[in-house]
């Protein structure tokens, strides 16, 4: 079984595939069928991954030295030749089992979610491709097909944030995700052209050996750092950093479900993959790193500022994940393969495991998107209460849950990075993770207090708990987001870094310095939380209206919206209407004046067509008479050369 | 005198007779004028022909055969321009070339 799994990999993202078109062509108006389909194949999928779990991590030197590569020539031409084909290593077979189980648990949540919506059908349709695009861009060995799952996970998010396309809100988010992703895409494209331009291919694990040597290529530093910052840019557009995050909170007009499994857990993280897979091109050239770092941190810092303000729950859940996304790509820029992709999964757990059980509260609540009309919930949802103190308890670091871990792993390699790589901005860019740590821990006992503790403050409302096939998910993902992190602890022999890592192997010390700081730093935040919403002692009305400044700024999320908003009417339309002009007045002028020009030449000319037959003979004869004066004038070689040569 | 009737008699005679028909052709505003006009014209080239075939060459008949051939070719011709020339005198009650203007712009 397990040697099954590891030959036929590709069945993984088939199988959602095969779902998809099934449910497309024959499922559809069926639709208790359709989900069947669905979470069968996905399941399916899932125990598949595991397989190819156990095989990788019981025998990983052998797939860390090599990794298993099946491949199959897409096309080919001189000097180019495309392949697909699934690579299996212990990296990407963490991700197949992420991406698959947080899959199978969303379709089942949805079965409670979506029930009795009329895209019930088209909504399993569109997770099974979803889970289809994005299992084969974890899979790809080349970075080609990453780059055609990549748009094909893209245009999955476009069809399900605009679900419910009905509400115009769903519709312009929709679109803003895919063109800001696109923006992103661009710059990503280009990397890749340069990348089998210079290299003359693409494919992973050759790259990770032609790569280091670039000289040999004729490429210089600079020229490979470049390669590196715009091969970033698609990351950035896809994994909401700064300043392409804008798509992310607006994603949350789609159904909950999609929010988490997309926007929190599998889709986003393509680009913190993406950079993880070339992390090789980013250690090359320190400036791309230390650029990485810089945009991670930064986010991280940036996003969680927003999330402090906000009034609803998937809003504070969406800049949460743009900040832990930074995080990642802090820890990429750290050089730390380990910590980012670490972080990245138990995120996923708890990131989908919060998602979802704001969806409960949703769901009992009657689509009331305002905390602040919430209040007391705990009586009402004891299980959703429960494990969404968990993935609160997680996200913000506290032992043994599983973010504690993975957050200090990369706080700790940001911290060598100061320490041993002797960089001093990473000092800075250290501090910045530390203070996104206890935001991050603030802002989420925020909303767990104003929602779950206190009264309910909407009286007309009912809230009522979840039905069972969504709590399900919530329990599964609250167990792995207690235990999920142990995987990591850096007292065990063979931790998390030992598998899914670039270069060495170190066995690390662990900094109990960092530990007990990142907890101490947590419990500040938790704390604070504690005094303003659930104690009471400080009112928060009193804070905001003297910090009102910063507290306005925050709300309206630094006037990013707006700024992008004003550059486009102004700048990109002034631009547009500059290019109008020119095209109206010069391209269009100058076609036209070669027409104009043509017909006052012929009105001009078409004097010399009299209509009388005399006339005509009169010139004819006259060139006759001409030529052959010519002709005796000069002798008969230049008339007959006039004539055309005849002799 | 007859015995001195050579070559430049010949070409001065149809040079004539080409220039009476050319002036006919281009001056004159009957159709059926110019269409005797270009009839002039074809016959000074036949006795160019026969001319040419008599004094420059030794004896084959080839300007004689090519000039017979000019009579039928313009015969035909005539054919078909008094036919065109009856056709337009129908549509237009004229047979004056400066009625028909038609193919002006």
């Amino acid at each position: 079984m397990v040697n099954f799994a590891l030959e036929n990999a590709w069945l993984i993202p088939f199988l959602p595939f095969m779902a998809f078109v099934l449910i497309a062509l024959v499922f559809k108006p069926l639709p208790k069928v359709s989900a069947f389909v669905a979470i069968t194949c996905m399941l399916t999928s899932f125990v598949l991954a595991i397989q190819i779990g156990i095989g990788v991590f019981l025998d990983a030197e052998r797939f860390i030295e090599e990794p298993l590569k099946h491949t199959f020539t897409w096309f080919s031409m001189s000097g180019l030749t495309i392949e697909m084909g699934t690579q299996i290593d212990p990296t990407s077979a963490m991700m197949l089992f992420v991406v698959t189980l947080v899959a199978s648990l969303v379709q089942i949540y949805s079965l409670g979610y979506m029930h009795g919506d009329v895209g019930f059908s088209r909504f399993f349709a569109y997770l099974s491709l979803f889970a289809m695009s994005m299992l084969g861009l974890v899979i790809a060995p080349n970075l080609l097909q990453m780059f055609v799952f990549w748009e094909l996970v893209g245009l999955c998010s476009y069809l399900l944030i605009g679900f419910w396309f009905f509400k115009y809100s769903a519709r312009e988010a929709a679109k803003k995700a895919f063109i800001t992703t696109r923006t992103g895409d661009f710059g990503l494209l280009l990397g890749l052209l340069l990348l089998q331009i210079n290299f003359g291919t693409l494919d992973l694990v050759k790259l990770g050996e032609m790569i280091p040597n670039f000289t040999q290529y004729g490429l210089t530093a600079s020229g490979l750092t470049v390669i590196a910052i715009i091969l970033f840019l698609g990351p950035i557009g896809k994994s909401g950093q700064f300043p392409l995050h804008v798509w992310l909170p607006d994603a949350m007009e789609g159904p909950t479900p999609v929010s988490a499994l997309i926007h929190a857990a599998t889709m986003v993280v393509a680009g913190v993959y993406l950079v993880g897979r070339s992390l090789i091109l980013f250690q090359t050239v320190p400036a791309a790193m230390t650029f990485v770092a810089c945009i991670g941190a930064f986010t991280a810092l940036f996003a969680a500022t927003i999330a402090v303000t906000q009034v609803e729950m998937k809003k504070i859940l969406a800049y949460s994940t743009v900040s832990q996304l930074g995080y990642m790509m802090l820890a990429l820029g750290c050089g730390s393969l380990t910590a980012s992709m670490f972080h990245l999964m138990t995120h996923a757990f708890f990131k989908a495991l919060m998602f979802l059980g704001a969806g409960c509260v949703l769901h009992g609540m009657h689509n009331e998107l305002n905390i602040w009309k919430y209040g007391g919930l705990k009586k009402y949802m004891p299980v959703t209460y429960w494990t969404f103190l968990i993935g609160c308890l997680a996200i913000a670091g506290i032992p043994p849950f599983a973010g504690f871990w993975s957050k200090d792993e990369i706080l700790l390699v940001t911290y060598n990075m100061f320490a041993h790589g002797h960089q001093p901005i990473y000092l800075v860019l250290f501090i910045m993770a530390v203070i996104t740590a206890g935001l991050t821990a603030f802002y989420m006992f925020r909303m767990f207090f104003i929602c779950f503790h206190g009264e309910l403050r909407d009286e007309h409302a009912h809230p009522h708990e979840a039905p069972p096939s969504m709590l399900i998910a919530l329990i599964v993902l609250g167990a792995l987001s207690i235990v999920g992190g142990l995987v990591g602890m850096p007292w065990l022999e063979h931790p998390f870094g030992y598998y899914v890592r670039l270069g060495e192997f170190e066995h690390e010390a662990p900094n109990y310095f960092i530990m007990v700081g990142s907890v101490v730093v947590a419990c500040i935040g938790i704390f604070t939380a504690i005094t303003i919403y659930l104690k009471k002692s400080v009112s928060h009305e009193k804070l905001a209206e003297q910090y009102k400044g910063i507290y306005t700024v925050l709300y309206n999320k630094y006037y990013i919206d707006e700024i992008y908003l004003w550059l486009i009417h102004n700048v990109l339309d002034g631009l547009g209407r500059f290019l109008w002009w020119v095209d109206i007045t010069i391209v269009d002028g100058i076609v036209d004046g070669v027409g104009k020009s043509t017909q006052g030449l012929g009105s001009i000319l078409r004097r010399a067509q009299t209509g009388k037959l005399q006339h005509y003979a009169l010139v004819l004869f006259a060139g006759v008479v001409i030529l052959v004066v010519i002709m005796a004038m000069t002798g008969t070689s230049s008339a007959s050369s006039m004539l055309g040569g005849v002799r | 005198m007859m015995g001195n009737i050579g070559l430049e008699h010949f070409l001065i005679f149809s040079g004539t007779l080409f220039c009476i028909g050319l002036f006919g052709a281009l001056a004159k505003r009957n159709v059926i004028a110019i269409l005797m006009g270009l009839e002039i014209m074809l016959n000074s080239v036949n006795i160019n022909l026969v001319a040419f075939s008599r004094y420059a060459t030794t004896g084959d008949l080839t300007g004689q055969v090519f000039a017979i051939f000019v009579v039928a070719v313009a015969a035909a011709e005539v054919a078909v321009g008094l036919a065109l020339i009856v056709a337009i005198y129908r549509d237009r009650m004229s047979v004056n070339v400066e009625d028909f203007d038609w193919l002006k712009w």
